[in-house]
């Protein structure tokens, strides 16, 4: 049958709207927080002062006794713990012994109205003992005494990861240079525009719904069913077009669980729409981390080992926290050849905000680091910065010293063309002093190889329909975050059906509704769910296509599907409608219904800890930035950058921009402004939560963005589609430090890059000290045995070596 | 006279215009025009994000100037006019600024999107050919954490021009990229 013959494809590649524009622009598109049912109740939820303290006791009576006040809530009324790992599953709905940080909720109430509810927050009682608290890192690794949580590897250290590919000290003999630096990459938060809101409703029959601002509806379907220990069955969670998530909304939340609860409690629908301050609480934004990269190479730049090192400020709980920080070791491989890899992790817990996934999960800390080591790199080997990258590429259709499985890779062209497009040759080391360009490179995830609860289901579900009227509608789990995870949907069955994208039906985030997608995190969306829509799109394209041949009385390889028809394509007079099309198919067969599924393929690591990074396929990045440093002030501006993505093949090209272009938009303020800042000394109280005091990029403070799409198709992409909401941020940071380098001469080993920190560095520069700020050391921390794993290139399986084997009987971690 | 208060109910009562439409509204004295909106008159399309004048996201017009209906009192508004996103369209026809945001990707989550398109009425019926420059400063009180801004700019000028009659057309550069 004729189908999708090489590029000509009808919709995909193609400017489209997306298929909930007008409902954008319109105002039309509901929020959580829009939502309103008859007899609803406001709830909230009394948050600790304090970042580390015992409850004595809570007394609710007098809040239980205000007029307007229809249920109080706390912790022992919810016992179960919960948390988006199966091994970290430390959270409560509301805690009910012990608080973590400053705005982890102990109690919440319902009533009438939001005025009320507030108010009888001041009504409730809560007598505290207040513990020491670990304020930072160093102070995680220094004592294990108050412990945060009663688990985790070591002490205040939830976690502690060790894993060797090769020995890097063999490596280390064979370089010609060999450098070690420090790194330190800030904490900052996903700052989405929609405060987090979610409405729960409880029948008279025992049903629950929870309608919510999440990008995980089927885990918070989980967490639901366990906390509140009912049948799953009988909950259906209803993600609301999320108002931004960049991560910030894929854990199930406390509030989440409290609405549904005090829903159940009161037989009413309730509301919780949290405020911006306790968003800044909910945070789970980027780890801080702290990075030792030792790097050997030879005079050509070709990296015979590399030893990473990270420490992670983990905040007050778990959250994604042991994937984050085998993501900050895991895609260090993927860019240029590695023969030998070893890396350390650490994550603390601390009396803060818990940390978790924001864009780039885990990658941006370490991409930094490594970045920024090239550049110093290729100065010390007088080796321009894009010449020294391309020469070591990773090679398509190869396998990493740490077993990742790389596709297409892009990254080639993707330098060639932002070093044309940026003048790079005439401006680099060539510019006046305070001006200067930074180049840097960056790869990220297309989708998680494994999901979060091992299992050998499918990652992602679709279920498609066509009507007799021709009407065609796809029920899918995935949420629309504002990425167009909808419009891909509607995009790729349109193309193998033949009809308006804008003709389709899609359902989305719906867990009574829609099959399971896991959710619109690690950007595994567009291929995972892509390729379910595509599959059922085919199912149902070969049940049609039979009938239409015997009713046309055409061979079904002539047949095309195209402008909601399907036609004899050496005679396209010979045809009829789609809805005849599909009249045709229903009378023979029935009703004309097909799913179609996607599960990632087999990863090649087998060892320990080989959960965390492999992917169907990673795209590419690169990026020059050029910036202007006031040598007075230590202010970094930046003009322009230029961008190149591989992106696989585009769906929707316009789509795709849009990601770029906010991608460097958030990347350019983790690079020089956003900052989660905490008064150590006022008891870890976040010190600015606000987003007038959190900085952010205006219209004013951003940059030009002139960007360049490459497309090298990826066969196990959908059309050879990869992913491009995260990785485009990466290379951001790192290609401004380096700028700010080749400007005025300083290395600012940290980010953010802010004034005081150039200023400082510029001062010991003309003091003839060394012109750097970033951090000096890093913790002793006593790190486990390490999980050997002989590369590829030595003969390796993807096994450890056998201390590990003797450990078979343990299922590797399969973290998202 | 738009004023009157009703002391029992603790409410006061006003009548403006919404969106062109003769209103009457009852609400408790302290409530904003945000909430009055939302909440009093179902106006759900303005959208909140701090709700302490620093996010720009529920920007209004009040007699055509943007406003941060967050920081307005609901009685403030008695006798005034009110534009929010639900009437920038005329009947089925949408607004230039919204059918360009819709052609240029301008909005993705869409949640800010209310508060830049009335923003940017207000600046193209003061100044119908902005340069990119007048475009930043004036919609630099409105924060968008998904685009980077700029499908917003390219969206405020493609609008202008349609709007000063000009048969323009996103560019290519704009819909695939530099090649």
């Amino acid at each position: 049958m004729a189908t999708v013959n090489g590029d000509a494809f009808r919709v995909v590649g193609r400017p489209q709207r997306k298929v909930d524009a007008v409902d954008k622009v319109t105002g039309q598109t509901r929020f959580a927080d829009d939502l309103h049912l008859p007899r609803m109740l406001y709830g909230k939820l009394l948050r600790s002062p304090h970042p580390h303290a015992r409850i004595v006791h809570i007394n609710t009576s007098r809040a239980e006794q205000l007029p307007g006040v229809k249920a109080v809530l706390v912790g022992s009324e919810l016992p179960t713990p919960f948390g988006i790992l199966p091994v970290s599953q430390d959270e409560h709905a509301l805690t009910p012994d012990t608080v973590r940080f400053v705005g982890d909720p102990v109690a919440a109430v319902a009533a009438i109205s939001e005025d009320i509810a507030t108010a009888a927050l001041d009504h409730i009682d809560v007598e505290y003992e207040q513990l020491e608290t670990i304020a930072s890192i160093d102070q995680a690794v220094e004592r294990s005494e108050p412990l945060i949580h009663d688990y985790g590897d070591s002490g205040n250290l939830h976690k502690l990861i060790d894993l060797e590919f090769g020995d890097v000290e063999d490596g280390f003999a064979e370089a010609d240079v060999v450098r070690e630096d420090l790194f330190f990459y800030g904490g900052s938060t996903h700052l989405a525009m929609e405060q987090h809101a979610s409405v729960a409703s409880y029948s008279a029959d025992h049903k629950l719904t929870l309608w919510s601002a999440t990008q995980t509806p089927h885990y918070v379907h989980r967490a639901l069913a366990r906390v509140l220990d009912m049948p799953a069955s009988r909950i259906r969670v209803i993600a609301c077009p999320n108002g931004g998530g960049f991560g910030g909304k894929s854990d199930p939340f406390n509030h989440e669980l409290v609405t549904a609860k005090l829903a159940m409690k009161t037989g009413r629908p309730v509301k919780i729409t949290l405020t911006r301050e306790e968003v800044f609480y909910c945070h789970r934004g980027r780890h801080p981390t702290l990075m030792w990269a030792k790097t050997g190479v030879t005079k050509d730049g070709h990296i015979t080992a590399m030893h990473f090192r990270t420490a992670l400020d983990g905040g007050g709980y778990g959250s994604y926290g042991v994937a984050s920080t085998y993501y900050t070791g895991a895609l260090q491989t993927v860019t240029y050849q590695i023969d030998r890899y070893k890396f350390q992790g650490a994550r603390a817990f601390t009396n803060k905000p818990p940390c978790g996934p924001k864009r780039g999960h885990g990658t941006p800390q370490p991409r930094f680091a490594v970045e920024v080591q090239m550049d110093k790199l290729a100065e010390q080997l007088k080796l321009d910065p894009a010449e020294i990258r391309l020469r070591h590429l990773v090679p398509p259709n190869s396998l990493t010293a740490n077993y990742l499985r790389v596709g297409s890779i892009g990254l080639g062209a993707c330098i060639n063309k932002v070093v044309a497009g940026s003048g790079w040759k005439d401006k680099f080391r060539k510019l006046p002093e305070g001006r200067g360009v930074g180049l840097a490179c960056s790869s990220y995830l297309s989708g998680a190889g494994l999901p979060i609860y091992w299992n050998n289901m499918p990652h992602s579900g679709v279920q498609l329909k066509c009507d007799r009227g021709g009407g065609v509608t796809v029920l899918c789990g995935s949420t629309d975050i504002g990425q167009g995870s909808d419009s891909i949907l509607a995009y790729i069955v349109a193309e193998v059906l033949g009809v308006d994208p804008f003709e389709i039906r899609v359902v989305t985030a719906d867990t009574d509704l829609t099959p399971v997608d896991l959710g619109s995190y690690s950007s595994r969306v567009t291929l995972m769910s892509g390729n379910a829509a595509l599959q059922a799109a085919e199912r149902a394209r070969d049940m049609i296509a039979p009938e239409v041949a015997t009713k046309l009385d055409v061979p079904r390889d002539r047949l095309v599907f195209a402008e909601s028809r399907v036609f004899d394509t050496e005679d396209p007079e010979r045809g009829m409608s789609f809805a005849e099309a599909v009249q045709a198919a229903e009378a023979a067969l029935g009703t004309i219904g097909t799913v179609g599924s996607y599960t990632p393929p087999k990863s090649a690591g087998r060892y320990r800890g080989a959960g965390v990074g492999p992917s169907p396929a990673y795209s590419y990045s690169a990026a020059v930035a050029e910036v202007y440093v006031d040598l007075e002030s230590g202010i970094v501006s930046v003009p322009k950058i230029w961008v190149a993505h591989d992106i696989g093949r585009c769906i929707n090209p316009t789509a795709v921009m849009g990601q770029v272009e906010g991608s460097i938009y958030m990347g350019l303020g983790e690079a020089l402004m956003e900052d989660m800042a905490y008064r150590e000394n006022r008891r870890v109280v976040h010190k600015i939560p606000s987003m007038l005091e959190y900085k952010s990029p205006t219209t004013l403070e951003m940059c030009d963005v002139e960007t360049y799409l490459i497309s090298d198709p990826d066969p196990n992409g959908p059309f050879g589609a990869k992913e491009v909401g995260q990785g485009p941020l990466l290379p951001v940071a790192p290609a401004v430090a380096n700028a700010v380098y080749d400007a005025v001469g300083v290395r600012i080993d940290e980010v953010p890059i802010m004034p005081e920190k150039v200023h400082h560095a510029l001062k010991q520069k003309a003091k003839g000290k060394e012109a750097r700020y970033g951090p000096t050391s890093f913790p002793e921390i006593a790190w486990p045995e390490p999980t050997r794993v002989p590369t590829p290139a030595e003969g390796g399986d993807g096994k450890a070596f056998k201390r590990e084997e003797a450990v078979t009987a343990v299922p590797p971690e399969r973290q998202h | 006279m738009a004023i009157s208060s009703n002391k029992h109910a603790e409410k006061v009562h006003i009548s403006l215009t919404v969106n062109g439409e003769h209103t009457e509204v009852a609400f408790a004295p302290h409530r904003t025009l945000l909430e009055v909106l939302r909440e009093d008159l179902g106006l759900a399309g303005t959208k909140h994000g701090c709700e302490l004048g620093e996010c720009g996201t529920c920007a209004v017009l009040l007699d055509d100037r943007p406003v941060l209906s967050c920081l307005v009192l609901g009685v403030d508004c008695a006798g005034r006019s009110v534009e929010t996103v639900e009437g920038m369209a005329e009947g089925p026809d949408l607004h230039p600024l919204q059918e360009a945001f819709a052609d240029l990707g301008a909005a993705q989550c869409g949640y800010c999107t209310p508060g830049f398109l009335l923003t940017a009425e207000a600046l193209l019926k003061e100044n119908p050919s902005p340069s990119r420059d007048e475009i930043k400063q004036a919609l630099a009180g409105n924060l968008c954490r998904c685009t980077g801004y700029i499908k917003i700019y390219e969206a405020v000028e493609l609008a202008a021009a349609r709007m000063r009659g000009e048969p323009a057309e996103p560019s290519n550069e704009a819909m695939y990229g530099h090649r």
